[in-house]
């Protein structure tokens, strides 16, 4: 649809459609070129037309063999592992916005629920346990799942759920599940599982491969593709619950459809990276700057901008430094100062009302 | 249209509705008055369906228009955005608003006389102003019950009496059940057909306006001396209630 085509009513929309069309084009365009300087940049440089030549090609002809050396680096080692970053970026943007949306307190994070703590806590038993691959991923989507549901069970109290009750139950239990993660490192064997639980709980894409990206990208589409279907939804679950009945919604079920997804998001992204922190806190903010508060922009703005900055947090991750900075540490230099100054702008234009 | 039968309601001990009746039609507007914690917050939840009820039963449409006392801005969504969410009812879980919802934004908020601030952030809205854009979603919902929580409460008088204009000129119209709770008997004698009075003890009363917002059962209702007094007032006379509060007498 074009402008043209619009009556007044239409012409009247706020932000304009023009002005949020330059905005998503500006995003995509940022998310588009830092998937390319991922795709060439490295200790192994690519130059950017045969970069695009590999994966086109491979991509055309899929299980063609890879015998030089920069199609193998291109195709194998770098293509699954920004593309995975891309969807974990995607993925906790939007379970964010979508967290933040329903709590309506945009300091609420995935990490805030409990869900990242539970789901490290399941791939770190799981790990010990010597269990990789699909099962992992099961483990670490079952405990982030339990996780939640224990903060509902808690939080439900005479059955009526409240919001703040859900936001402490889910320190509780997150601070239960680190616990049980500390002690499953305390007992882990120093020579094989404990250097692998430490680095994964760091978060890393440094494992990347096709299988991990098979793993990881159905309940991450998923995910991902329903919460964007509930966008509008969202709106009305921002509001308050007697508000929110009275437009048809039932606030107690709806919000645990949200939740439900957001753990199957977080923990297949958990499950192939490890806890990656900030990304639904910094991005989901800075795209309300953008575009607005209205979750049908808010949600595709987060999914775009998300993808592209855990992409390119990624790439500084793997090419700052002759060794990998762990990416946790990574987004929390980034994302802390840059989410101050956003705390500071919310809150001083808060006050200014 | 909307109403409940011998609805009850308990808190712990303590009845809070007991075997209340009332049915609002189609083209008539109700207030419902009556002291804090007699239940008329608790008898608007009940008709909204909010509130379980011990006994009886609730008499609504699917869809009733809900105009809150004060609006959730957690989220600075513009006005227009505010409005189209009247839609979401017809919606669904997963439905996205098109431009026919759109169009039954924009008549609700020209109805309400606010299309001038369709393309502001609500939470930039006075007071006033957000009751007019929650009544704007409230119509574009389509449902033919409107119930207003306190409505104006919190407004000055000026605002006040654009609001009481605005929902009898809706209550004209004929065309939908109004009702709405109110502390001011006046807001009763500017925009109701019929008053339903919470009394602190026995029974509620329902009558016509003319009837119940009247000195006696005023008295009654909060305790407080009444007096109803004519005045000119515009292009005719009108009618006030007036409290004759205890205390210091200034004049």
């Amino acid at each position: 649809m074009t402008d043209a085509t619009l009556g007044p009513a239409q012409s009247r929309r706020p932000f304009g459609i023009s002005a949020t069309a330059l905005v998503f084009a500006g995003m995509g365009a940022f998310t588009l070129l830092n998937i390319v300087i991922a795709i060439c940049v490295g200790r192994y440089g690519v130059p950017v037309g045969r970069a695009l030549e590999i994966v086109a090609h491979a991509t055309l002809n899929p299980g063609a063999e890879l015998s030089e050396i920069d199609e193998r680096i291109v195709w194998l080692v770098r293509t699954p592992r920004v593309l995975l970053a891309a969807l974990c970026g995607a993925g906790l943007a939007v379970s964010g916005a979508a967290l933040q949306g329903v709590f309506r307190n945009p300091l609420v994070s995935p990490q805030v629920l409990g869900i990242s703590q539970g789901a490290a806590f399941g791939g770190a038993l799981a790990i010990s346990l010597g269990i990789w691959g699909a099962p992992l991923l099961i483990m670490v989507f079952l405990f982030g799942l339990s996780a939640l549901a224990m903060v509902g069970f808690i939080a439900r109290i005479d059955g009526r759920t409240e919001i703040i009750t859900v936001i402490l139950s889910g320190m509780v239990v997150g601070a239960l599940f680190s616990a049980f993660v500390s002690l499953l490192q305390y007992f882990a064997d120093p020579n094989s599982s404990l250097p692998a639980i430490v680095y994964w709980l760091m978060g890393s894409f440094a494992t990347a491969t096709w299988e991990r990206v098979g793993i990881a990208a159905p309940g991450m589409a998923i995910g991902v593709f329903l919460l964007w279907s509930l966008r509008f939804r969202l709106n009305i679950l921002s509001l308050d619950d007697a508000e929110a009945r009275s437009l048809g919604a039932r606030p107690d079920l709806e919000r645990w459809i949200i939740f439900v997804l957001v753990a199957l998001v977080v923990g297949s992204q958990v499950a192939v990276s490890g806890v990656v922190g900030w990304i639904g806190l910094v991005i989901p903010h800075a795209c309300r700057l953008m575009v607005g508060y209205d979750h049908r922009k808010l949600i595709p703005a987060s999914i775009i901008a998300g993808a592209g900055y855990m992409v390119l947090i990624d790439t500084l991750a793997r090419t700052m430094t002759t060794a990998e900075i762990p990416l946790g540490v990574l987004t929390a230099i980034v994302g802390a100062p840059v989410f101050a100054l956003l705390l500071r702008h919310h809150y001083r234009e808060k006050g200014s009302k | 249209m909307i109403g409940l039968e011998n609805a009850s309601v308990a808190f712990g001990k303590r009845t809070v509705l007991d075997k209340l009746n009332f049915n609002v039609p189609r083209g008539q507007c109700m207030a419902i008055l009556g002291p804090n914690g007699r239940g008329k917050t608790t008898a608007l939840r009940a008709m909204l369906g909010f509130q379980p009820l011990a006994s009886g039963s609730r008499v609504a449409p699917q869809v009733v228009g809900y105009v809150p006392q004060y609006a959730s801005a957690s989220q600075s969504y513009s006005v227009r955005e505010v409005v189209v969410m009247g839609r979401a009812t017809g919606l669904g879980l997963f439905g996205q608003p098109r431009l026919g919802d759109y169009a039954a934004a924009d008549s609700a908020l020209e109805r309400v006389g606010a299309e001038r601030f369709s393309g502001e952030r609500f939470d930039r809205l006075s007071g006033g102003e957000r009751q007019l854009v929650l009544l704007a979603r409230a119509l574009a919902t389509g449902s033919d019950v409107l119930v207003l929580d306190e409505p104006g409460s919190a407004l000055d008088l000026a605002n006040q009496q654009r609001l009481l204009v605005m929902l009898d000129g809706l209550r004209q119209q004929r065309d939908k059940a109004i009702v709405f709770t109110t502390h001011d008997p006046n807001h009763a004698l500017a925009a109701a057909d019929t008053a339903l009075l919470m009394m602190p003890d026995g029974p509620a009363l329902f009558g016509p306006v003319e009837e119940m917002i009247a000195p006696a059962p005023l008295e009654a209702l909060y305790g407080v001396p009444m007096r109803l007094v004519e005045m000119e007032a515009g292009k005719g006379r009108t009618r006030a209630v007036l409290p004759a509060f205890a205390g210091r007498r200034a004049a």
